[in-house]
């Protein structure tokens, strides 16, 4: 599971590198969420830009990683690609994660 | 494009070889990006649930088979698999799910059958002897769009 983590003054980035976060790899990408976001920043930003394609498992996996942050932290997706953001629509959950275009965009309106 | 049929022998990894082996036949369709999505999209929950329980880790694995013909109201597609039954032999409801919760209750599951039902039309689901069945249509690569 190809996760890469920065610090971005206040905020932690989290680069996704695989192409599919799908029923495959969920378990995995949970773990690896975990992992790289325990003891870090209150902001992560989840840049997904390189992410082709996600199922319901991987929308799940990505929900799982926002709750086990905690309420009083805050996972933001930045780069969703088309069928990436369709799943987000199409379930509403765009309505539960602040969701930006670019990563760039996010780090912007974040950073401080 | 002539009808065609993928075959796999059911596992998690064997979905994305089903996946990659049903829009290599589609290409002939010239699917747009939107279109190509929705294909994968409904055909990756669909075959997930078979993977995860149809034919469930422990028990005997088994072939799932895709059946795709393209007609003037868009792709039809069947899938085929010799596992357990659906449960009251009927599938799903696919209702929204609720997310107007609090954050730490937003739940993680049941979006698969939601998404399939939302982008298919004509989701039918029928056992037949020791085979499942369930049927699809998908409202792409339509007739009505010039080429």
């Amino acid at each position: 599971m190809d996760l890469c983590s920065r610090s971005e003054q206040n905020l932690q980035v989290v680069s996704v590198g695989e192409p599919r976060i799908d029923a495959a790899v969920a378990i995995e990408f949970k773990d690896a969420m975990r992992a790289a976001t325990d003891g870090g920043s209150d902001t992560v930003v989840l840049d997904l830009s390189a992410v082709q394609f996600i199922d319901s498992s991987g929308l799940g996996a990505i929900v799982a990683a926002m709750k086990h942050m905690g309420q009083s932290r805050r996972l933001a997706l930045a780069g969703l690609t088309p069928t990436v953001e369709k799943v987000f629509r199409l379930t509403r959950m765009d309505s539960v994660f602040s969701v930006f275009p670019t990563l760039d965009g996010a780090l912007s309106e974040l950073k401080h | 494009m002539p009808a065609f049929q993928v075959s796999v022998q059911s596992s998690e990894l064997a979905v994305r070889e089903a996946l990659k082996q049903l829009l290599d036949g589609l290409v002939p369709l010239h699917l747009d990006v939107e279109e190509a999505g929705t294909v994968e999209l409904v055909m990756a929950e669909a075959l997930n649930n078979i993977v995860e329980h149809a034919y469930p880790q422990g028990d005997d694995t088994g072939p799932i088979t895709i059946a795709c013909n393209h007609r003037r109201d868009g792709l039809h597609l069947t899938i085929t698999d010799r596992g357990h039954g659906m449960p009251d032999g009927r599938t799903p409801l696919g209702a929204p799910v609720d997310i107007d919760v609090m954050p730490c209750d937003i739940p993680e599951g049941g979006f698969g059958w939601f998404l399939i039902k939302d982008l298919a039309k004509d989701v039918q689901y029928q056992r037949v002897e020791l085979e499942n069945r369930l049927s699809l249509r998908l409202a792409v690569a339509l007739a009505s769009r010039s080429n």
